[in-house]
């Protein structure tokens, strides 16, 4: 048994259905039907097991110190669900090849399709909660795809919208009801949780743990008044409609009720508010169906009511009616996938869904007519149909309790929304088929492909078999299903068409017959009515707090969004500076801690003085910005030397090549921008604008002095004793980097690859011309001077040498990848500087893009590779190999990682100054002569 | 020796402040820079001062400097210097698009 396997192929098929419809549209179908014909063979043979009374459970630790585990579980009700879910999944995948036009993308069709099935199978064969709603989630955000599918459609977007608003904050109630759930358990397990009925029940978190669970199934399954979602879901293609509303999207908020039926139900509580809300849900959805001129609104009120009806079923509680909601659960998967499909064909082959224009398809489409009557009559509870049995399972239930005072109000809604479905049903036949011509419609209609109808065909031969031979069908599944629910023995039960003239058959022929007259009494109003009648106020509710909320967002943003970089970095350091001065208010505070402080040298002084005036000699100058930007380089080169002064040799090293290629990107930079930055700001700015630097800086000044008198403690002792045992190098620094904290580097070179691949991004297509304001001073007409090329060339290969050098000893001593990366990158950008753009790429045999993916992959491999010796990702392992002239090496696992490293590095460096050097769109003005190459 | 570099780390970040709140965006990006010199040498300055014991296992070593900060802060160097790449291709964009070099993308005086 494979369930994590079962789950995730439709997932794995997602994204290759988008590439194989690359292939031919029509390909994405195939795949995707193979995908779930293969699914459904995989799940056979655990549901051989089911049957035979066995709940298979698959077990993996994901987070066991939080309880939250990738478990599947697979008994009788997941089995059910996911037989549906499949079953119909492949009868949609099907239908909807010949319902896409040719406009509509197949492959994004079918990866959401798929990327849905995978949530919903997520659902109904989880074992732990907190997984379950983590597809409870993926549900909702995969059918916001498909919901929106057409996305040129206002409606569709306005509608997966609210669909994805309201199941997403079902879903966040859901979230905190499950975590009552498990603190309440001690476990988010499904198997101990089913086993603690009682302490659950009689627990003081039960109500709110009730209410959160009950409003994320609400929602999910459009109940009362959440239900409001579901119409405007129809701007959905119709295939999609017919797979979300009938057998998955909103029987996933039944499904749980299913599931949590035997822990949570049997209280007043749960009585109260889940048969209240079905009961309401049934008779106001069927109520407003019969009001409906659009054939696919009819279905999505009507799908509304019978969701009601199953969750007044789960409601009443007793055993026998959770049979009932189960088999309705069924029964209505299979009639109303059919009728959304029939009304699919009818919208496909006439151009319209408007009832007040569609009368006499009969004559047009007679075979299609004959499957819808079929499906409607099974939707009204007509006899010899599957509907018919369930629904008199429901009339009966109703009854449970007629003797008590109130017991009267549950049999009669019953029976009225019994009228209001047969009326519905026979308005769906009567007015589409019969009734008259049709009007003026878009199309001249007729039967739709041969193919099309193969799945309506298949779905009402079920509600027929299902309908007629019960015992011989649906019984034993029903059976397994329904002990799932319960987890207990199942109740006596008899699934016949004629179980005499109890109350329940009068009941089901009582609905028949008022609906017909129903219909025929009323159909006059039906039509002069315009607007059938909504609930507007919670539409309008909706509307109105979402209008609110953008208006609010966009007020707040307004007031802290000023439009001037300025005034908010102004307001960013003056804020820093008060929560750092006002930290220290209050109490005395010694600034000079008892550390023992190190004398200062002459050498030491000279780099300090050197530093200090190379950078405010770069604000005083700083209009004239090439001589700012050299002081900058000189307070760059001093930084270096404070390091090698501070024992830090990687640091200085990394610092000179950093610094030399931030010179060279920026000069390059400046050569597009204009050479002078005029004077603009006012005396009394730039006071201000003084005074707020010169807080910052003392104020960072006495921290540091604050911190540096104090004594520490340290981990260091771990990393310097486990250096060479555990991670075997002798520089600490770059064991921490590419061993111990391994992980946190590999997340530095992505971002550095991202930086790199934005860049290259943004520089894509800009042209710019260069500068040409440097008074005085003319360009020189030696673009690549003799020299400086011939001795580019040749220092190289010795350039490349000393990397190769500086990457091998890396572990040992100074160097590593970060190192090597940036002195290659120095020694490439060099040859760009000296020889051109073109020669360069002309030789270069590698595309820095390749080179950036390698160097991630390479990363990515070293740390995967660990998984197949059973460690933890990225660890590392090291044995000696003694390599001539460079001496004995260390060659450790870690330094594969370091090439990665290297190359990232290496090839993001090159790959932004090669591209900064090639966006000028024509040279500089080279003037008189020609100049020589 | 701590007051130097404290006085050091003062310096830097107030012309590096002083610049990033200047109205173009060479200077801004200048100021990022000293900012960014700064920031690492606070954060090495946070494993305390150590002169000649660098943190390379040798049987001669006396003593070892913190390596951790050095580790942050070797990352850090090239992270800045991919910001600073990013900042400054920005910048270049913003000029070509809106022609002038203003922080805002338009002069106002």
């Amino acid at each position: 048994m494979n369930l994590l396997l079962v789950v995730l192929s439709p997932f794995l098929g997602a994204p290759l259905s988008t590439v194989i419809s690359r292939l031919g549209r029509l390909h994405a179908a195939w795949f995707a039907g193979s995908i779930t014909l293969s699914t459904i063979a995989l799940l056979i043979p655990s549901a051989v097991t089911v049957f035979s009374g066995h709940t298979g459970i698959q077990h993996f630790d994901w987070i066991p110190v939080l309880g939250i585990n990738l478990s599947f579980r697979l008994d009788g009700l997941g089995l059910l669900f996911a037989l549906l879910i499949l079953g119909i999944g492949l009868l949609v995948v099907l239908y909807a090849r010949y319902y896409l036009s040719g406009r509509d993308s197949m492959g994004r069709f079918y990866a959401c399709l798929l990327l849905f099935m995978g949530s919903m199978l997520g659902i109904v064969l989880s074992e732990n909660i907190i997984q379950l709603l983590i597809f409870w989630e993926l549900t909702s955000l995969s059918s916001f795809l498909l919901i929106s599918y057409w996305q040129y459609r206002q409606e569709s977007r306005s509608g997966a919208r609210m669909a994805l608003a309201v199941t997403g904050a079902g879903g966040l109630a859901l979230l905190g009801g499950f975590l009552l759930l498990g603190e309440i358990v001690g476990s988010y397990e499904l198997s101990r949780i089913l086993e603690s009925g009682t302490i659950i029940r009689t627990h003081p978190l039960y109500f709110p743990m009730l209410v959160l669970v009950l409003l994320g199934a609400f929602t999910k399954s459009a109940q009362f008044p959440f239900h409001f979602w579901l119409p405007h879901a129809m701007a959905a293609p119709t295939p999609v409609s017919a797979y979300l509303h009938s057998a998955t999207m909103v029987k996933a908020g039944v499904f749980l009720l299913a599931r949590l039926f035997p822990v949570l139900s049997g209280t007043p509580e749960w009585f109260w508010l889940v048969s209240s809300t079905g009961l309401i849900t049934l008779l106001a959805g069927a109520y407003i169906a019969l009001w409906k001129h659009d054939l696919k609104g009819l279905l999505a009120y009507s799908t509304i009511s019978h969701l009601g009806l199953i969750t007044l079923l789960f409601g009443i509680s007793t055993p026998l009616a959770a049979v009932a909601g189960v088999f309705h659960i069924i029964n209505h998967a299979i009639f109303k996938a059919s009728l959304f499909m029939a009304a699919g064909i009818i919208d496909h082959e006439t151009g319209t869904r408007d009832m007040r224009r569609l009368r006499g398809l009969w004559r047009f489409m007679p075979h299609t007519a004959t499957l819808a009557m079929a499906a409607a009559a099974s939707m009204a509870g007509v006899p010899l149909m599957n509907g018919f049995l369930s629904k008199e399972m429901f009339f009966a239930e109703t009854l449970y309790d007629i003797s008590s005072p109130w017991g009267w109000l549950l049999p009669t809604g019953a029976v009225l929304a019994g009228i209001f479905a047969v009326a519905y049903s026979w308005r769906f036949i009567h007015n589409v088929f019969f009734n008259g011509t049709p009007a003026d419609l878009p199309k001249i209609p007729h039967e739709p492909p041969r193919w099309m109808k193969v799945p309506v065909e298949i779905l009402v031969v079920l509600c027929l078999v299902v309908g007629i031979i019960p015992d011989l069908t649906v019984a034993p599944l029903l059976a397994v299903a329904a002990s799932g629910v319960l987890q207990a023995p199942l109740p006596e039960y008899t699934l016949a068409i004629w179980h005499g003239f109890n109350p329940a058959f009068w009941m089901s022929m009582i609905a028949l017959a008022g609906g017909v007259l129903v219909y025929h009494f009323f159909s006059f109003f039906f039509s002069l009515r315009q607007s059938a009648g909504e609930w507007p106020a919670m539409k309008t509710l909706y509307d109105f707090l979402l209008e609110k909320l953008f208006s609010w967002s966009g007020t707040i943003t307004c007031f802290l969004h000023q439009q001037s970089l300025q005034r908010m970095i102004r307001v960013f350091v003056s804020f820093a500076l008060i929560l750092g001065i006002g930290g220290f208010i209050g109490e005395p505070f010694i600034f000079t801690g008892e550390r023992v402080l190190l004398p200062a040298d002459g050498v030491s002084l000279l780099i300090a003085a050197i530093i200090m005036v190379a950078a405010v000699s770069t604000v005083m100058l700083h209009r004239q910005r090439l001589a700012a930007l050299i002081m900058m380089g000189t307070v760059g080169l001093g930084v270096a030397l404070v390091f090698i002064r501070f024992s830090a040799p990687d640091l200085a090293l990394t610092q000179l090549s950093v610094e030399f290629v931030t010179i060279v990107l920026m000069l390059l930079a400046l050569y597009f921008l204009p050479q002078f930055t005029p004077a603009e700001s006012r005396f009394s700015e730039r006071i201000r604008d003084g005074l707020l630097a010169l807080g910052a800086g003392s104020g960072l000044m006495l921290l540091t002095w604050a911190v540096l008198t104090r004594p520490y403690d340290t981990i260091a002792e771990f990393f310097l004793a486990e250096s060479v045992p555990g991670g075997g190098g002798h520089n600490v620094v770059n064991v921490i980097l590419v061993d111990f904290r391994g992980y946190d580097t590999l997340g530095e070179i992505t971002v550095m690859a991202l930086a790199g691949i934005g860049i290259y991004a943004m520089l894509e297509g800009l042209k710019l011309t260069g500068s040409t304001e440097y008074p005085g001073i003319r360009w020189s007409e030696d673009r690549h001077p003799v020299v400086f090329s011939t001795f580019a060339r040749l220092l190289l290969p010795f350039a490349l040498l000393v990397s190769v050098f500086i990457f091998l000893r890396g572990h040992n001593l100074p160097g590593g990848g970060f190192i090597a990366g940036l002195i290659t990158a120095v020694a490439l950008i060099m040859q760009y500087l000296a020889n051109g753009t073109d020669w360069v790429r002309a030789r270069m045999p590698l595309d820095m893009h390749t080179v950036i993916a390698a160097g991630l992959l390479i990363a990515v491999a070293t740390g995967l590779a660990s998984w197949f010796f059973g460690h933890p990702f990225l660890t590392s392992t090291f044995g000696n190999l003694h390599v001539p002239l460079a001496g004995e090496l260390e060659l450790a696992s870690a330094m594969a990682f370091d090439l990665g490293v290297f190359l990232v590095v290496a090839g993001v460096t090159v790959l932004i100054i090669a591209n900064m050097g090639s966006i000028h769109s024509e040279s500089h003005p080279v003037t008189s002569r020609n100049t020589m190459h | 020796m701590e007051a130097l570099v404290s006085l050091i780390i003062g310096v830097l970040t107030a012309c590096g402040v002083y610049l990033s709140l200047r109205g173009r965006t060479f200077p801004v990006v200048l100021g990022l820079t000293f900012l960014s010199y700064a920031a690492n040498l606070f954060l090495l300055a946070m494993g305390r001062l150590t002169i000649g014991a660098p943190p390379i296992i040798a049987d001669a070593a006396e003593g070892y400097t913190d390596p951790l900060p050095q580790a942050l802060v070797l990352t850090a160097i090239v992270i800045s210097f991919a910001m600073t790449a990013f900042v400054i291709v920005l910048a270049l964009k913003t000029y070509k698009e809106t022609g002038s070099d203003h922080v805002d993308g338009m002069h106002k005086p």
